[in-house]
């Protein structure tokens, strides 16, 4: 992860009105949630990160907006990672989906869907991944109790 | 001189002789150490268990010695199901049916502490046990076990099949 | 008592495709428990005779919450539930993870903690291709090479063991350092390790690499682009089996990695032959690390001396106050980690193994994120299924080597 190129990318982006700043060896750069496709598209052609690593969301319960959904992007060719994180409500928890740009985002929008609830526009399978037919609720909001078992085969008595 | 008693005693029913006991007991025997020493095991592997499960059927630990070497994958094949790591809400119906596949007689191992008891994920997510969801017939602790605790448990499972008795025979006499 | 009845069972999963009727393809599923499944994946499989249409790929059979059990424990007790992601090589999830906890608290290892990091992170790639190319063989019928691999998987089993306490879940990474230093003598028998490991292979290799059937079976099957590769987030060995020589420990060094002399396996074609060459190269390459790093380790301590987070010295917790506080602090509420992020990744044995944690300053994480390799390939498997053969799908599924904890968290 080479600073120089972090320091160009986080200028242009500087310049582009999206707050952007270097924490930690990675560029954490914040978008709001409608423009989102459009920057991930923009990453994607001109500023060469093709490996879309992770997707995957943060609960805030005691903030408004409440989720904060974050993606990891990687250059194959620079060797530099971008955090792109976008803040959405409890009310309304949809960002654009990126599976037209990237074909691992599927099963990573559908988990993020599972564990959170974040509504993937454009994602058409957003069937449960990591949870199964019938569970109720998003274990991993703060406000799902980590004991609540929604069992599929009723328990009997040893 | 005593009298000779007017009648004689016929056998009653439930009347038992030792000889035709001896033969009852042999045969329990004889069934109980064919079955321990031909086990079929159905390796219902999930997790992590997995991973000592292949070794525990290699060398040096092998199974084969015990007669519990080939996995059948088929539950109709199978008579004993080992639960090899952690089963999840979402593979319990698997379980069952798979259970409810196999032939008698069948017994069950739960292999590692996530089959015996959820190991450390009491959440959402695990069966806390698997004998929540079918009867379990030795539990083996450990994350994962030991081999030789695994040759153990399958050895005191073989102490279980080998003392099991078998009313036939007995029953209709 | 009575079990209910077995009509009653729900189906945990919906598939993407439905029966089309008579004469049309069957669908055929595969899974979850099955021998070629390596633990609980279901495929649902459309097939036309014996060629595969479709296949809607599920995954979540061992969804353990892993997530959700990080947010009630300190970020010490996590260690042990990071150690059952990728299973088969324990040592690399602790280690990726401690990494990440010693950013956000911006503590540098000692010298020999990262030698030792290294070395033990080249042993856990080591088991992990063993177990992957011994399991892919044996589901295609080489048996005999399955128990060649696993005797030496065996052997380094019982040698971490002797490190660790434990054969394939460890709890070895602490933060800032490591559970306990080398034992005596622990470096002469993996040399011994080693040189065996060379005679087991080497036949491993005779039997395999030229083997008609093998060659039939695996050439051709399962074919990956680099771009397909790059597009469905394919990193590690399937991606270099492509011909793309990506490898986090070259392009983005870390540990003791950039100072090791090593090469890059990779592949022609990106098919199933490739992706176990590429695997058996890259245990040669492991084992030459591994035997780098014996000679470049330094003497000294494992751990750094730190109290925000390491445990003090048994004997002053119990006879001084502070060290006793200290310990008491950091066993009931955790080191307390400055707020932050920070996304550590590491190059696990099937590719970028990613750490993103989040903490708000406690002792307890916020949220511990797992960048799983295993559930990134999954989402891509379909397209090295389809059009194949249904007889296919076994040394494929075997070639991706997904981990099912490390897939499903």
């Amino acid at each position: 992860m080479t600073q120089g190129t972090l320091d160009t990318l986080r200028e242009r982006f500087s310049a582009d009105g999206l707050p952007a700043e270097i924490a930690l060896g990675t560029l954490v750069v914040h978008v709001a949630a409608p423009a989102m496709h459009a920057f991930a598209a923009k990453l994607k052609s001109e500023s060469g990160f093709d490996m879309l690593l992770d997707v995957t969301a943060i609960d805030w319960p005691g903030r408004d907006p409440r989720f904060d959904v974050v993606w990891h992007f990687y250059s194959t060719h620079e060797h530099v990672r971008v955090r792109v994180k976008t803040a959405v409500t409890e009310g309304s928890p949809v960002v654009p989906s990126l599976t037209k740009l990237y074909g691992s985002a599927a099963f990573m929008e559908r988990e993020c869907h599972d564990m959170y609830g974040i509504a993937f526009d454009g994602n058409d399978d957003l069937r449960p991944i990591l949870l199964y037919e019938g569970f109720v609720g998003h274990p991993l909001r703060k406000d799902y109790p980590k004991d609540r078992e929604q069992p599929l085969v009723p328990y009997r008595t040893p | 001189m005593m009298a000779r008693p007017a009648t004689i005693p016929i056998a009653r029913a439930d009347a038992r002789s030792g000889a035709f006991e001896y033969v009852t007991t042999k045969k329990d025997e004889l069934i109980g150490w064919a079955r321990k020493f031909s086990l079929f095991p159905y390796p219902f592997v999930t997790a992590c268990c997995a991973m000592e499960f292949m070794a525990v059927s290699s060398s040096p630990y092998d199974t084969d010695r015990f007669g519990a070497a080939l996995p059948r994958f088929s539950p109709r094949q199978a008579d004993l199901l080992m639960v090899v790591g952690t089963v999840t809400h979402k593979q319990a119906p698997i379980l069952r049916k798979v259970y409810e596949q196999m032939c008698e007689p069948k017994w069950v191992m739960a292999f590692g502490v996530c089959a015996t008891s959820g190991g450390f994920y009491q959440n959402y997510a695990a069966v806390q046990g698997i004998d929540r969801v079918i009867p379990v017939d030795v539990y083996i602790p450990g994350c994962p076990p030991r081999p030789e605790m695994v040759i153990d448990g399958i050895m005191q499972l073989q102490q279980k099949i080998a003392t099991a008795s078998h009313p036939i025979l007995t029953e209709r006499f | 008592m009575k079990l209910p009845p077995l009509t009653s069972l729900p189906n945990p999963v919906k598939s993407a495709f439905a029966p089309s009727g008579e004469g049309g393809p069957v669908i055929v599923n595969i899974g979850p428990s099955h021998p070629a499944t390596h633990g609980t994946v279901q495929i649902i499989a459309e097939l036309d005779g014996e060629r595969v249409l479709r296949t809607d790929v599920h995954c979540g059979y061992l969804h353990r919450g892993f997530e959700k059990e990080c947010e009630s424990h300190t970020w010490h007790t996590v260690i042990p539930y990071v150690d059952r992601l990728n299973y088969v090589s324990a040592l690399i999830n602790d280690f990726a993870y401690c990494e990440g906890v010693e950013r956000l608290l911006g503590i540098e290892i000692t010298p020999r903690c990262r030698y030792l990091r290294t070395l033990l992170s080249e042993y856990s790639r080591l088991v992990d291709h063993l177990t992957c190319v011994a399991a892919g063989l044996m589901e295609l019928g080489a048996m005999t090479a399955f128990l060649y691999l696993v005797m030496i998987r065996d052997y380094m089993y019982e040698h971490i063991a002797d490190l660790t306490g434990a054969r394939v879940t460890y709890s070895y990474g602490r933060i800032g350092g490591l559970a306990r230093d080398l034992p005596a003598g622990w470096l002469t028998r993996l040399a011994e390790i080693l040189d065996r490991y060379e005679v087991f292979i080497a036949r491993v290799h005779g039997l395999v690499d030229r083997n008609r059937i093998f060659i039939d079976r695996m050439r051709d099957v399962g074919v990956l682009t680099t771009a397909a590769a790059i597009d469905y987030g394919y990193t590690g060995p399937i991606l270099r089996s492509t011909g793309a020589p990506r490898d986090l420990r070259r392009d983005t060094p870390y540990l003791a990695y950039a100072e090791l002399d090593f090469d890059i396996p990779v592949g022609i074609k990106g098919d199933n032959y490739d992706r176990y060459f590429v695997r058996m190269r890259e245990m040669d390459e492991s084992v030459y690390m591994i035997r780098q790093l014996m000679e470049m380790l330094p003497e000294g301590p494992v751990d750094v001396v730190d109290h925000r987070c390491m445990f003090p010295d048994k004997a002053l917790v119990y006879t001084e106050i502070e060290s006793l506080i200290n310990h008491f602090k950091l066993v009931m509420d955790g080191p307390a980690v400055p707020a932050g992020e920070v996304y550590v990744a590491h190059e696990s044995p099937n590719g970028e193994l990613g750490f993103y944690l989040v903490s708000t300053g406690g002792g307890i994480p916020h949220k511990v994120h797992v960048r799983a390799p295993s559930f990134v390939h999954m989402g891509g498997v379909h397209t090295m299924l389809n059009g194949y053969q249904l007889a296919d799908i076994v040394p494929t599924f075997g070639s991706v080597n997904m981990i099912g904890g490390e897939c499903d968290r």
